[in-house]
């Protein structure tokens, strides 16, 4: 199981600072989420793609989490030299994070 | 103090934004107010230098297409326009809107610039640290282009006041544009923190326009989304306390979710409890989405408490130049090739002597979006493409590193086909803070 089974994922870009949302298609599974898509099972697995803490919102009330990253130096919106200069891709890669059975 | 609800339509989320979807929200949108964001942290910038190369010039390019669209079911049906859409020049904007309101017999049209965000004489001669580099603002000297503080709701709904059919604006922050015209028809005192939250929670969802009836959301299979092709934009039907139903008119593309609401709810926000914008520290952490029937979703929980003593300004700056080019391989050793093309390249502007400040070597079906974190987890695929960009300090190294990416057709490895280069001068946009009391607004009308 990956975590696009269960929810779904939107990159936001402000300069250096890059946030992904994790929302769960079934608000009962919120509680799990909170469990097993930790701040730092995502700092792991998004690797190189970020540079230092990955920071967690909970927002209980739509079951959604927030995750909030600084991109690799010279990574800014405006600066970057990638292809994707926003970022905007990166909810992909956390939406493959794989999950425990349940 | 009105009670009846207010009707904001979102008819563009960024500069060039689909224009139909506006003029069928004007049309058949029932709107009081249609409000039109297009100003990127960049675009402001880029507006600047336009504007310094052409004093006629420094709004935005689609500004004359977009009214044109637009304006005739606007008056017929007394929707009042807002719009960031005068970026580096808001009153050259407004002048263009009263020109065009004459030449489509729309006279006695009032139009407001709103002025007074340009803070680059402030940030030029001052001391303001830059957020992102630590860097002294007036160290950069005559690479600074632009500095724009993000204003908040106040001199809109001074314009609207003093009875404005049009506001066109520079650098407000997104949110204040749909708040202004709540906060006039409301009258919400403007320290009434659970009311701006609220306020800002609409703005927000409808910011961006089709990013919350559909586009950007699509998964097929997974996430569904019908007609994108003819997507509808949003509006907002609020109420007096801040509530509101976010909904597109009947007919049009797209849908209206709990999900799609959710999706845009979080949209470039760090803390969902503190939400910085001019106007209010906004709370979205006790925001409800509920249904209320089909493409219908109604929000209340939105708070909020006192706003930031400083604004945000953007800050704009010439930081060298980028040189790119790209070039495709296909079939049995695609990817090997590729590889060589991409070591032919490197190998050739140490050669030469070109001076890269920063290079980046993709291949486009591999690693090019997510790197070493995607790369190696499936087979080598039919085809790639080969990117190689680079930052230089001049223009001649760009076309440099453009160029030898080119010359890989005759020079390089067997069947490279579809090269394209690129060469670009960076605007590069940082941030700072102004004390509020340094940026002082004014309101400009002209009747048509």
């Amino acid at each position: 199981m990956i975590l696009r089974d269960v929810a779904h994922s939107r990159t936001g870009d402000k300069g250096t600072i890059v946030n992904l949302s994790v929302i769960a298609f079934d608000e009962r599974d919120f509680p799990w989420l909170v469990e097993v898509v930790t701040a730092a099972r995502v700092r792991e697995h998004l690797g190189t793609l970020v540079d230092g803490e990955v920071r967690r919102y909970l927002l209980p009330e739509i079951g959604a989490m927030n995750f909030v990253a600084t991109r690799p130096a010279g990574q800014s919106v405006t600066r970057s030299l990638a292809l994707d200069a926003h970022g905007k891709s990166l909810s992909a890669a956390l939406l493959a994070l794989p999950l425990p059975e349940r | 103090m009105k009670t009846r609800t207010i009707r904001l339509g979102a008819g563009a989320g960024y500069a060039g934004d689909r224009i139909e979807p506006a003029i069928e929200l004007a049309a058949r949108g029932a709107l009081d107010y249609l409000i039109f964001e297009c100003l990127a942290e960049r675009t402001i910038g880029l507006a600047q230098q336009a504007r310094a190369a052409n004093p006629d010039t420094g709004f935005d390019p689609l500004l004359g297409d977009r009214f044109r669209a637009v304006l005739p079911a606007c008056r017929a049906q007394a929707v009042r326009i807002i719009t960031n859409m005068g970026a580096a020049n808001p009153v050259g904007a407004a002048a263009v809107v009263r020109d065009l309101a004459r030449e489509m017999g729309l006279n006695g049209l009032r139009v407001a610039a709103v002025t007074g965000d340009d803070v680059l004489a402030e940030v030029a001669r001052g001391h303001y640290v830059l957020d992102e580099t630590g860097e002294a603002s007036a160290a950069l000297g005559d690479r600074l282009v632009s500095a724009n503080a993000y204003i908040g709701a106040a001199p809109i709904v001074q314009a609207l006041t003093e009875g404005a059919d049009v506001v066109i604006t520079g650098r407000a922050a997104d949110p204040a544009l749909f708040l202004a015209p709540l906060v006039h028809a409301f009258a919400w005192a403007d320290d009434d923190w659970t009311r701006l939250g609220a306020g800002t929670v609409v703005g927000h969802l409808l910011e961006c326009a089709g990013q919350v009836t559909g586009g950007y959301f699509a998964d097929p299979g997974v996430k569904d989304v019908p007609d994108l092709a003819r997507l509808g934009f949003p509006l907002a039907e609020v109420h007096a306390d801040g509530t509101a139903v976010i909904t597109k008119v009947a007919g049009s593309g797209g849908r209206v979710t709990r999900a799609t609401c959710k999706e845009q709810l979080l949209y470039e926000i760090h803390d969902p409890s503190a939400y910085l914008t001019p106007d209010v520290t906004a709370d979205f952490t006790r925001v409800r989405l509920d249904d209320d029937g089909e493409d219908r979703v109604r929000v209340t929980g939105g708070t909020g408490r006192a706003r930031p003593d400083t604004l945000k300004v953007s800050v704009g700056y010439r930081d060298g130049y980028i040189g790119e080019g790209q070039i495709s391989y296909a079939g049995a050793g695609a990817v090997a090739r590729a590889r060589l093309a991409g070591d032919i390249v490197t190998t050739r502007l140490g050669l030469a002597g070109v001076d890269v400040a920063e290079l980046r070597r993709d291949l486009i079906g591999i690693d090019a979006l997510h790197g070493a974190v995607a790369a190696g987890r499936s087979g080598d695929p039919y085809e790639v493409r080969l990117r190689v960009a680079a930052r230089t300090r001049t223009a001649g190294d760009a076309r440099r590193v453009a160029n030898e990416v080119e010359s890989l057709y005759t020079n390089g490895p067997a069947g490279g086909g579809g090269a394209t280069i690129a060469v670009r001068e960076v605007l590069a946009v940082a941030s700072t803070f102004m004390p509020r009391d340094r940026v002082r607004c004014r309101v400009v009308i002209e009747e048509a």
